[in-house]
């Protein structure tokens, strides 16, 4: 059995997730219409509004301010560029260390005339307050994260919030990471809008949810029907979305705390390999499920591939594994060297992670790294 | 253990290693140093996060023993161990004839993205050699060979090499005094990194090495 340690990148869909969506394509299979629909049509509607309603619910929000999305990069753009159509002009800020979805729609917008500006972390990865609120002139919003997609990092988003309301802008976070880890309350936390995604949470890939506080105004990105209030028409994706609510209903916090105590034992047991750094914070400010360390004098792409020949798998900061390669952006902009980005891994856990898949893959990733030691040129002296 | 198996292994999936790149990341030969080395080199740098060092070992004028270290993903392990395997035996005329494309091929191809990690060995592997001709009189130490060897030094904030852009003000070679000139501040922190670097790419050769930097 291959060790699945790569669920910040996608997770293996729950069984009952399966059999819920499996109706939608076999037997359950219309799309929701008109306001007086078939029955196939009503059958859907239903699926979707309780989905809706069982996500909104989650979150603390009312089903009116969920939005279905086809993916997370979707949401990033539907809610970064719709809020800049709507407002016209105007400064949109992100920090440094988000997705790349979200830096690239910034830079775009930078592209269309509107101002933007990148956010600094602290070495932890924690935004840098003082450098948020120094740079919020003329803007109208501030994209971020709740929890780091790539080191884990939980930022303090009441603080942002309040920061970035008072002068004036909106909000849109990333729960993307953090949501069914996290306990996400959108009232608590003060955010403007929020993405949320079914396959990070053993639900189907496919599709995501946008909450947009109600009041909130945007333009949409694509042009079509009403559908989605129309913003955004278009094609509802029926089977993905029960599947969604689904997930949703199994998130079960217990199994976040049990994935915290893992990620301690992974950590532990990582940073014995000399050599070795976490990056990102430990304890409570960090995602249950993430751990990403550096290891030095060796390269990410080649720990990737002798692993997963070795049956473990998980991903890299390395810019030999990147399609573009180029070096993780988190690692360098939380103040790590290239080499710190090369050498970072990062094993992230799901709620079927056992502690005797965290003491094997510690086991493979130690003979690794020693491999691959001996061959390096700086760690070749034995 | 490995759940590897040679003959299964499809191409086409994945990141399109071959069967060779794979047999020989996961099995390099030459992979060391050698003791008392003719000739070294180094390519590359760790801000690319690619980066081999060579030695050779040169009895009359034939490779007669070659090894590597390397710091790097599995095209630049297997490239650099493949190139080894196919110099060792071969005279120093022969082996300068090798380009990248020998080493691909040799390999079985490689995915077009991983294409810079044979240049990367071929590079090395030039320089070496002319490094050679210096030691044993056949070349002369002119600014195209401090050019040469410049070449793999790397900026460690760009990953860019030293030649790019102005940084590189110019040489002075007077017999075995070789002076560099750089546009660097010379209290920056990447000075040192630099001074290091360009001393370990004259490693081996006969000179007395003077680097200058900008006064600040």
């Amino acid at each position: 059995m291959v060790i699945y340690l790569d669920n910040a990148n996608t997770t293996k869909p729950d069984p009952e997730v399966v059999k819920v969506m499996l109706e939608y394509f076999e037997k359950k299979y219309g799309t929701p219409g008109g306001e007086f629909g078939h029955i196939f049509d009503e059958e859907s509607r239903e699926a979707v509004e309780e989905a809706r309603e069982i996500i909104a619910r989650e979150i603390n929000a009312s089903p009116e301010e969920i939005i279905f999305v086809s993916d997370e990069t979707e949401a990033d753009n539907l809610a970064i560029k719709g809020i800049a159509w709507a407002k016209g002009k105007g400064k949109v800020l992100a920090s440094k260390i988000e997705r790349k979805a979200i830096l690239n729609t910034v830079k775009r917008l930078g592209e269309w005339g509107f101002e933007t500006y990148e956010v600094s972390v602290d070495g932890e990865g924690f935004i840098n307050l003082e450098d948020l609120q120094s740079n919020l002139k003329d803007a109208i919003l501030f994209a971020t994260h709740l929890g780091n997609f790539e080191i884990g990092t939980i930022q303090d988003i009441k603080a942002i919030s309040e920061i970035v309301h008072d002068k004036g802008a909106l909000l849109y976070l990333d729960a993307n990471h953090a949501f069914g880890k996290v306990k996400i309350d959108v009232k608590k936390l003060d955010v403007d809008l929020m993405s949320i995604t079914a396959h990070l949470i053993h639900g189907p890939k496919g599709i995501a949810a946008l909450y947009i506080r109600d009041g909130v105004k945007l333009k949409p990105l694509l042009d079509g029907d009403v559908r989605e209030r129309g913003i955004r028409p278009g094609m509802i994706n029926v089977p993905a979305i029960a599947g969604f609510g689904k997930a949703v209903e199994l998130i079960n916090y217990d199994d976040a705390k049990r994935m915290a105590k893992l990620r301690d034992r992974l950590i532990d047991l990582l940073l014995g390999i000399p050599d070795t750094k976490l990056n990102g914070p430990r304890g409570e400010k960090r995602l249950p499920n993430n751990v990403n360390v550096s290891f030095a004098y060796v390269e990410g792409e080649s720990i990737l591939l002798h692993c997963d020949l070795r049956g473990l798998v998980f991903s890299t900061g390395s810019a030999c594994y990147s399609q573009e390669l180029l070096p993780s952006h988190v690692i360098r902009a939380i103040g790590g060297s290239f080499e710190d980005a090369h050498g970072s891994v990062r094993l992230s856990l799901s709620k079927w992670t056992t502690e005797d898949e965290i003491v094997k893959a510690y086991e493979i990733i130690k003979d690794v790294v020693e491999k691959l030691r001996e061959i390096s040129i700086y760690g070749g002296k034995r | 253990m490995e759940r590897f198996d040679g003959k299964k292994w499809d191409e086409k999936k994945r990141i399109g290693y071959s069967r060779k790149v794979l047999y020989y990341f996961l099995h390099p030969k030459n992979v060391g140093e050698i003791e008392d080395p003719s000739v070294t080199a180094k390519a590359g740098s760790p801000a690319c996060g690619d980066m081999i060092k060579l030695y050779l070992k040169i009895e009359n004028d034939k490779i007669v023993d070659a090894k590597f270290r390397s710091y790097g993903c599995a095209a630049n392990i297997a490239t650099a161990s493949v190139l080894t395997e196919m110099i060792i035996g071969k005279t120093v005329e022969e082996a300068k004839k090798i380009k990248f494309k020998d080493i691909v091929e040799e390999l079985g191809g490689l995915p077009q993205i991983k294409y810079h990690c044979a240049v990367l060995a071929a590079e090395g592997l030039k320089q070496a050699l002319a490094k050679w001709d210096v030691i044993t009189g056949r070349r002369q130490i002119d600014e195209k060979f401090v050019k040469l060897i410049l070449a793999a030094v790397i900026d460690p904030l760009t990953g860019e090499s030293v030649l790019k852009g102005d940084k590189y003000k110019g040489c002075k070679i007077e017999g075995r005094k070789v002076k560099i000139m750089l546009n660097i501040p010379k209290d920056s922190p990447e000075a040192e990194v630099f001074e290091e670097q360009i001393r370990e790419a004259f490693e081996g050769l006969d000179v007395d090495l003077e680097i200058e930097f900008m006064e600040s």
